[in-house]
């Protein structure tokens, strides 16, 4: 008997798991060497083990292990300014994405609907968004602190922008592209301009659309640790550079797998929304 | 014009990209009056469809005008509903749903048990009941035509345009909708206008036959009437009627070799574009012919 695919791959998966993980451990395996007299002071800054390089800052799969753990069993304390759980600076991160993107959708999604609807507004409006579009969001940043002089809003800003172009390019090309015959439907039918917008551009074009927003919340995932790092306070952007100056490579680590779990999810929650949407033609 | 029929097509042509550029199709004059099942019969490039179009008032003509009821057509009308060849269903709704929208574009004011129970009598009526919560893509070819003729007939329209409206289908689901178009029509006093390339499908449907030559400059060459009466009219034994071969025999030997020689014809007969000649194939040979053309026009 053949297990399925699935199975097959889900097994080669952990396989390759642990195959890394087991690299990773002797890599790290502390050395037994005693090395030179350290200096008292650096000792106590970077911990007695990597001062003596007998282990490096580099933790091993079990540091990691025992890392997450100690974050996922309290992911929600407040200890000060510099010292959040990481589900808090996690919040802070999605709450802004998530405003930054929510705005960009209200904005792109009627502005795309009104380029794609009018070949006029679409060639008039080409070149800006032709321009603007490969700008990396974080040249933005800038120009917005020093506009809006708030550097939460900043980053919410540079969200907005970056989450923009693909819904606006998606819903233009969407509703460009709905089929003549649907709209001749309509047409026949006596419809009114606003109830064919909602009853057959939107429903047609919708696929199109979320694929926009889709691409749109992965990219302002990816864009707001960025952010983060350079506007500092909180978020989980400013957590790892924060450990980054801690030198807390199991905290960094720690962060990086949790920031992938959350965009996977947000992923996934937009391609079940695209798939309600979706119709078999 | 006195006595006008419903639907009147006076002078219309149509060019298309530069004037200059010959018509499509110019000078057409036709009517269909109330009740009347008329079908246009041409080759492809004729401007069989675009004609439709401008019935419809998706497409407006470069002369002339199509007046119906004594006013000229500027814009689609729910008077006028269509046909698609391509059914035109929209795939996200179900087949009650894409019913439903049109029934409500028609009467606005409708609360929505009635619009359901208006859309429910046409999905029966055309043997759909049961697939009301389906979806096109769940449909066969043939049973997403009858949603959109369901459609087309739950506006309760003045009058029906069908563009090839089963070119696109089997030749057995083909003949079980034309017999049901045939019912349906004949049922609810229908006028229709419907484009066609199949002989056979013509002569079942038709009590007007309308013969297009060839583009670019497209005439009405003449006017075909279907003397056979309605009710002898069946897809089975339609070979069987005294007129058919007739009848069959001189829209074939149109097609095959007067619609590209019609100017010829002009030539030595004359031609009036506004009084299209009406000829009755099937009273002048009332005994099967026989010079049987056996050729069956296809596209």
């Amino acid at each position: 008997m053949k297990a399925s695919l699935g199975m097959r791959a889900g097994l080669l998966s952990v396989l390759i798991f642990a195959v890394i993980v087991g690299i990773w451990h002797v890599a790290t395996l502390p050395t037994a060497a005693s090395g030179p007299a350290v200096d008292p002071e650096y000792a106590k800054l970077v911990g007695a083990a990597a001062a003596t390089g007998s282990k490096s800052a580099m933790p091993t799969p079990a540091d990691i292990g025992a890392t997450i753990w100690k974050h996922l069993a309290d992911p929600f304390y407040v200890r000060g300014s510099n010292d959040k759980g990481i589900g808090i600076q996690l919040a802070y991160s999605l709450g802004r994405v998530l405003l930054g993107f929510g705005l960009a959708a209200l904005f792109a999604i009627p502005l795309g609907f009104l380029i794609g609807m009018s070949p006029l507004v679409y060639r008039a409006l080409d070149p800006f968004i032709q321009i603007l579009k490969p700008v990396s969001p974080l040249a933005w940043m800038p120009l917005a602190l020093y506009t809006i002089k708030d550097s939460a809003i900043s980053s919410i800003f540079v969200i907005f922008i970056c989450s923009v172009w693909p819904m606006l390019i998606n819903t233009a090309f969407g509703v460009g592209s709905v089929r003549k015959e649907w709209l001749n439907v309509a047409r026949t039918l006596e419809v009114g301009p606003f109830r064919t917008a909602f009853k057959v551009i939107l429903p047609a074009a919708a696929p199109t659309i979320m694929t926009g927003m889709r691409i749109s919340v992965g990219i302002a995932w990816l864009v707001i640790v960025a952010a983060e790092m350079l506007v500092g306070g909180t978020g989980i952007g400013y957590f790892v550079w924060n450990e980054w100056n801690n030198l807390s490579i199991a905290n960094i680590v720690t962060a990086i797998l949790l920031i992938g779990l959350v965009g996977l999810l947000l992923d996934q929650g937009l391609a079940y929304l695209a798939r309600l949407v979706t119709y078999p033609e | 014009m006195e006595n006008r029929p419903l639907i009147s097509v006076e002078g219309l042509a149509r060019r298309f990209g530069e004037t200059g550029q010959p018509a499509v199709f110019e000078d057409i004059w036709f009517g269909i009056d109330r009740g009347e099942f008329c079908c246009l019969i041409g080759h492809s490039g004729c401007g069989k469809t675009t004609i439709l179009n401008v019935l419809a008032g998706l497409d407006s003509p470069s002369g002339g005008a199509v007046i119906v009821d004594n006013r000229e057509i500027d814009g689609p009308s729910l008077d006028r509903a269509v046909i698609f060849q391509g059914h035109a269903l929209l795939p996200w709704m179900t087949v009650i749903g894409n019913i439903a929208f049109a029934v409500s574009s028609r009467w606005p004011t409708w609360d929505r048990a009635r619009v359901q129970a208006h859309a429910r009598k046409f999905i029966e009526l055309v043997g759909l009941a049961g697939a009301e919560n389906k979806r096109p893509a769940q449909l066969s070819g043939g049973m997403k035509q009858r949603v959109g003729i369901a459609r087309a007939l739950s506006i309760q329209p003045k009058m029906l345009l069908m563009d090839e409206p089963f070119s696109a289908l089997d030749a057995l689901t083909r003949g079980m909708l034309q017999d049901e178009v045939l019912r349906i029509c004949a049922d609810t006093q229908q006028t229709v206008f419907m484009i066609t390339h199949d002989v056979d499908e013509a002569i079942l449907l038709a009590d007007k036959i309308v013969l297009m030559t060839n583009g670019p400059g497209a005439r009405i060459a003449e006017i075909v009437v279907n003397t056979m009466p309605k009710n002898e009219r069946h897809r089975n034994d339609l070979h069987r009627h005294p007129q058919y071969y007739a009848i069959r025999n001189h829209l074939v030997e149109f097609l095959v070799n007067r619609s590209k020689a019609f100017d010829r014809e002009i030539a030595e007969h004359g031609f009036d574009p506004r009084r299209p000649k009406l000829v009755k194939p099937g009273l002048s040979a009332v005994n099967p012919p026989a010079d049987v053309v056996p050729l069956r026009h296809s596209n």
